[in-house]
This record gives C-alpha cells, sequence and structure tokens, in this order.
C-alpha cells in the first residue's frame, strides 16, 4: 500500500502536503482563538467584511486588465498598475482645481464623473501608447522579452510620473457629499457612503465589461482573436486593432478604479499603483488568469480575505498589530494557489497548451 | 476570365525555401485542385494568397489586383476567403457566433440573414446545434462550420485546405457533395487535398506540387490518368 503510494507522489509532494496541511491547521487554530475570545463584535465583522469587498472590488478592476491583455496576448503586462497611477495621479489636479472653485461641494457627482473621464482617458493612453512602443515590436519574441520589457516600461513610468508630476505625497480632495455612513431608503445603514459607491460604481463597470465581451461584435472578435489569432485574421478581423482594444478596455478599467481607489485611501503618489498592480495580479491569478469572471471573482476575494483574515487569522495567534500584515497574508495566498491550483479558481488548463 | 493568378512566387519560412516559383492560375467558375504530397508546399501557396505568409518574390493577383501588398484582414475583404487546415473554428464561441466572424467585415444585415439562411439549408445540421460551443462539436460539423463560416464572407473564391482530413468516409462524400453544389451555384475553388483521387474527381483541372515546384499540370482527366500521377498518388493501379 505504502510503496505502491510512494511510487505515485515523491517527496515534494509530501512535504507540500504537510506545509498546506499546517497552514490549514494554523488558520483553523487562530480563527477559533479569535472567535472564541470575543474580542471582535459581530458589528466589527461587518464593516472588515464591506471594507474588503470594497477594496477587492478596486482590485477586481485592475485585474480586469491583467486578464484581457493576458488572455489575447499570453504575456503579463506588470506595467499595469503604472497605467492605473496615470489616470488617477492626472486626474488628481483636475480635483484640486474643482476643490479650489467650489465645484466638487456643488456637483459631486458631475465632478466624480469628469474626475473618471479623465482618469480613464490618461489610463487608456498609456495603456495603448505602451502596447504600440513597449510591446507590439515584440510580438513574436520569446515570452520571457516581453515581461523583462514590461517591468522595465513600469519603472520608466513611475519616474516619468515623478519627474512631471512630483514626489511627495498628494492627498486628493474630500467629498463632502461622501462622508459618513450611507443613508437611504429612510434609514442608516452600516456601510459608508464612499464604500457603497464603490462597489456600486465596479459593479457596474464589471457588468459592462461582461456584457462588451459577450455580446457586442468587438467583444466576439476579442474571443476569437485570444483563441486564434491566424483564423481570426481569416475572418477579416484586424489583429492588431483588436489588441489595441483589448489594453483601452483594461486601461479604461484602471482609470476608474483609480478614481475608486483614491475615494477610499484618500492618497496619490508616483508609486501608488506598484501594490495595487501587483494584488490585482494576484487576484488575477487566483481567478485564473486569463478568465473575466475570475479576474472578478479573484479581485473580491484577495480584497475580502485580506481585510478580514489580519484579525481573524492571526490576531487568534497572538501577533500584536496584526493588520501590518495584510500584504504578507496577500502574497502568501498567491504562492498557495501557484502552489496547490496553478490554474486559479475557475481557470481552464489552457496555458501550457497556449504557451 | 482569370480571376486569381499567382505569379512565380517564392515564401520562405525563415531560411528555408518553401515555395520556388509557384505559377498557378485559377479562371472563375473553375474548381483547382493542387495535389502533393505531405511539405510538397500546398499550404504554404494557399498561405500566401491568403496574405498569412508574405513571398519574398513574386505576386498574387486578384482580377489584375496585387495581393501581396494587402494584409491578411484586407484581403478577406476582398472575397478571398482561406478555410485553413484543421478546420480553425472558435471553439469556445457559439456555432451561430463563429458564423457571426465569418461576416465579421459586413455591415448589410439582411444579407447576412439570407448567406445564414443559405448556410444552414446547406448544413441543416448546424442549425440545430447553433447555441452549441463549437469545441463540442464533432469532426465533420466543425468542418461544416469552417465552410459555413467562410460562405458567410462572400467568397469569390474559396482556399479549401484539407478539407477531408480526419473524417469518415460518408462525411467526406458529403463535404465533396457540398463543394460540387457551391461549385454549380458559380463558387470558384481552389482546393487543396491530400486524397487526389477524390480532388481530380471533382476538379477540373489540377496542379502538382512536389517540394515547392510544379511538376505537372492539365486537365483533371489527364493528371488522373497520367501514369507517373497514378504511380505517386493514386496508389499504383
Amino acid at each position: 500500500m505504502l510503496r505502491k503510494f510512494m511510487r505515485k507522489h515523491d517527496v515534494t509532494d509530501l512535504v507540500m502536503w504537510l506545509i498546506g496541511f499546517g497552514l490549514l491547521v494554523v488558520v483553523f487554530i487562530g480563527t477559533y482563538r479569535t472567535l472564541a475570545s470575543g474580542k471582535y463584535e459581530n458589528s466589527v465583522w461587518l464593516d472588515f467584511f464591506i471594507f474588503g469587498l470594497a477594496q477587492g472590488s478596486v482590485y477586481a478592476l485592475i485585474a480586469l486588465g491583467y486578464t484581457l491583455v493576458y488572455g489575447i496576448l499570453f504575456m503579463i503586462n506588470f506595467a499595469h498598475g503604472e497605467v492605473f497611477t496615470g489616470g488617477v495621479f492626472t486626474a488628481y489636479f483636475f480635483a484640486i482645481a474643482m476643490e479650489r472653485a467650489g465645484f466638487i461641494d456643488r456637483h459631486w457627482v458631475l465632478a466624480l464623473l469628469i474626475l473618471m473621464a479623465i482618469a480613464m482617458t490618461v489610463s487608456v493612453m498609456v495603456a495603448v501608447v505602451l502596447e504600440r512602443i513597449a510591446y507590439r515590436p515584440l510580438r513574436g519574441a520569446p515570452r520571457l522579452v516581453p515581461l523583462i520589457t514590461a517591468i522595465g516600461a513600469s519603472f520608466f513610468l513611475q519616474y516619468t510620473y515623478r519627474g512631471i508630476y512630483g514626489s511627495g505625497v498628494k492627498t486628493y480632495p474630500d467629498f463632502p457629499a461622501l462622508d459618513g455612513k450611507l443613508n437611504a431608503f429612510g434609514r442608516e445603514w452600516p456601510i459608508l457612503t464612499t464604500q457603497a459607491l464603490v462597489i456600486v460604481v465596479s459593479a457596474l463597470m464589471m457588468v459592462f465589461l461582461y456584457w462588451y465581451v459577450q455580446k457586442t461584435k468587438a467583444g466576439k472578435a476579442m474571443r476569437a482573436v485570444a483563441e486564434d489569432k491566424e483564423a481570426a485574421a481569416l475572418m477579416g478581423i484586424d489583429v492588431d486593432r483588436v489588441i489595441v482594444n483589448t489594453f483601452a478596455l483594461g486601461g479604461a478599467m484602471a482609470g476608474v478604479a483609480g478614481i475608486l481607489y483614491a475615494l477610499l485611501f484618500k492618497q496619490v503618489n508616483a508609486f501608488m499603483g506598484f501594490i495595487p498592480g501587483i494584488k490585482a495580479f494576484t487576484a488575477a491569478v487566483l481567478g485564473g488568469i486569463g478568465n473575466v469572471p475570475g479576474a472578478m471573482l479573484g479581485g473580491l476575494f484577495l480584497g475580502i480575505v485580506e481585510s478580514l483574515g489580519p484579525s481573524l487569522i492571526l490576531d487568534g495567534l497572538g501577533i500584536p498589530a496584526p493588520y501590518q500584515l495584510k500584504d504578507a497574508i496577500a502574497f502568501t495566498l498567491l504562492v498557495l494557489v501557484l502552489i496547490f491550483r496553478p490554474t486559479g479558481i475557475l481557470g481552464e488548463r489552457l496555458s501550457e497548451k497556449k504557451a | 476570365m482569370t480571376l486569381l493568378q499567382l505569379d512565380n512566387l517564392h515564401t520562405y519560412y525563415g531560411n528555408i525555401h518553401a515555395l520556388k516559383g509557384i505559377s498557378i492560375t485559377v479562371e472563375q467558375g473553375e474548381i483547382v485542385t493542387l495535389i502533393g504530397a505531405n511539405g510538397a508546399g500546398k499550404s504554404t501557396t494557399l498561405k500566401t494568397i491568403s496574405g498569412l505568409l508574405y513571398p519574398r518574390q513574386g505576386k498574387v493577383y486578384l482580377e489584375g489586383k496585387d495581393l501581396t501588398k494587402y494584409r491578411a484582414h484586407e484581403i478577406v475583404k476582398m472575397g478571398v476567403i482561406h478555410v485553413p487546415e484543421g478546420r480553425r473554428v472558435f471553439s469556445r464561441l457559439t456555432v451561430m457566433e463563429n458564423l457571426e466572424m465569418g461576416a465579421f467585415t459586413r455591415k448589410d444585415k439582411d444579407g447576412i440573414q439570407k448567406d445564414l439562411r443559405r448556410v444552414f439549408e446547406l448544413f441543416p445540421r448546424l442549425e440545430e446545434r447553433r447555441n452549441q460551443v463549437a469545441g463540442t462539436l464533432s469532426g465533420g460539423e466543425q468542418q461544416m462550420l469552417a465552410m459555413g463560416r467562410a460562405l458567410m464572407s462572400q467568397p469569390r473564391i474559396l482556399l479549401l485546405d484539407e478539407p477531408s482530413m480526419g473524417l469518415a468516409p460518408v462525411l467526406v462524400d458529403l463535404i465533396f457533395d457540398t463543394i460540387r453544389e457551391l461549385n454549380e451555384q458559380g463558387m470558384t475553388i481552389l482546393l487543396v487535398e491530400q486524397n487526389a483521387l477524390l480532388a481530380l474527381d471533382i476538379a477540373h483541372r489540377g496542379y502538382v506540387l512536389e517540394t515547392g515546384r510544379i511538376v505537372l499540370e492539365g486537365d483533371a482527366k489527364a493528371l488522373k490518368e497520367n501514369p507517373q500521377v497514378k504511380e505517386a498518388y493514386l496508389g499504383g493501379s
């Protein structure tokens, strides 16, 4: 029995299982002890959950950019975090101007829409130029080449933003209309108005994207190109244009995500895209890279785990200031997914076939 | 009237000289077949016509217009439609979506509807499975879909690459009957086929390719009787 088992699985498998099992035990013990101690009330958990949902929706929007581009070109656009920064950082200056003019106080909805439009435009432009200059000439090169280029482009953009917009951390203006808890339908809800707005706007964007990819002619062409570029060209589809469209679509999502991020966290700087970018990449891998619903699901899941995880799991283990470790949780999750389910939650087994 | 003319085409894969001066003409309303062994350059010829490959030398003319200056998706708009080897349907799109992709360049809604009805008349099986994902179709159905999809592009000339490959004999007959029927309706067809007997049966004229060169050409009937062709491609007898 044992010998047969050992023949099928080598020592590495065994060690991996042990690590996985060990982590599960740690998670279980931590969770149990936290809940048993009763340190947090139910309303606090709810707050954590809702914050996670809001932050997760932002991750999901950014993750869509990674997943769309991967679906078509099988490359990770590591400069996508900077596509996100470009939009929100540029919009910052307009936001400040609008605040000074009192425009935000008087017409906050319009102000928000204008900011989103600006952020989307800039992000789309950055994404499209990136594709044209950095990636298109390398199409057909070995897969490692565009990957390294992407990392280079990422640094290039970060320092360009720093050069143009300055190196300090800038504070986004406040939207007074969004302060406090949500008041709607004659009662107060246990959710901040900003968070509610972030969740609703992201949900709308995701529904739009899903509709676009599934139902429109351009979306179908996108899926056709993702599957077989040569056959798509034989249908009269301009493959280059579809690829540009894809980058633009990802850029638009990142632009909106940028404004939502600014609403939640209030701060911008030239390097702000790095961490959310890499988290969104984690989310895309988590959901199964190349898969649109997967990126959405992965983003929400990561946001919630990151928000609930520290207090739920680490607090019970007696770790002081567990919230500092939220990034560690996110990336532990990435490593675990890559080890135990490389295709992600909804992923198909196509990465090798298509590579 | 000459619809398609290939003039001394030379195509390379990297440093490999795949086509060494191919000259072919296809008249309006004809079925012309290219036969030859694996690696003779049949598929390469079709790919060079449809713009998937660029010739290093030589020209492709469609009614006197030089196609080698255009890219693949632009050539489609001129009515040169290539059904590639191995069918290449979009397996994750539904049958309907595949057919819509065939009509990608078209804006005439009525015309598209008319062609869709024609495709469903030709291949009723596709209508039954219109909402099914193409990856779940059988090989024969995928070939029908590949041809139906090509017909949605308003072809003036169809380039068919190995339509019988991997199909059961009954389905091969069905596909070849359809090719003949399309031709009787006036469609010009350039057919690449491993099964030389079958191809020469329905073609008007044929070319025999060997390692990137045309070694024989002529009337399909004459080729079928040619001892060299018999020896090499028709199983000896």
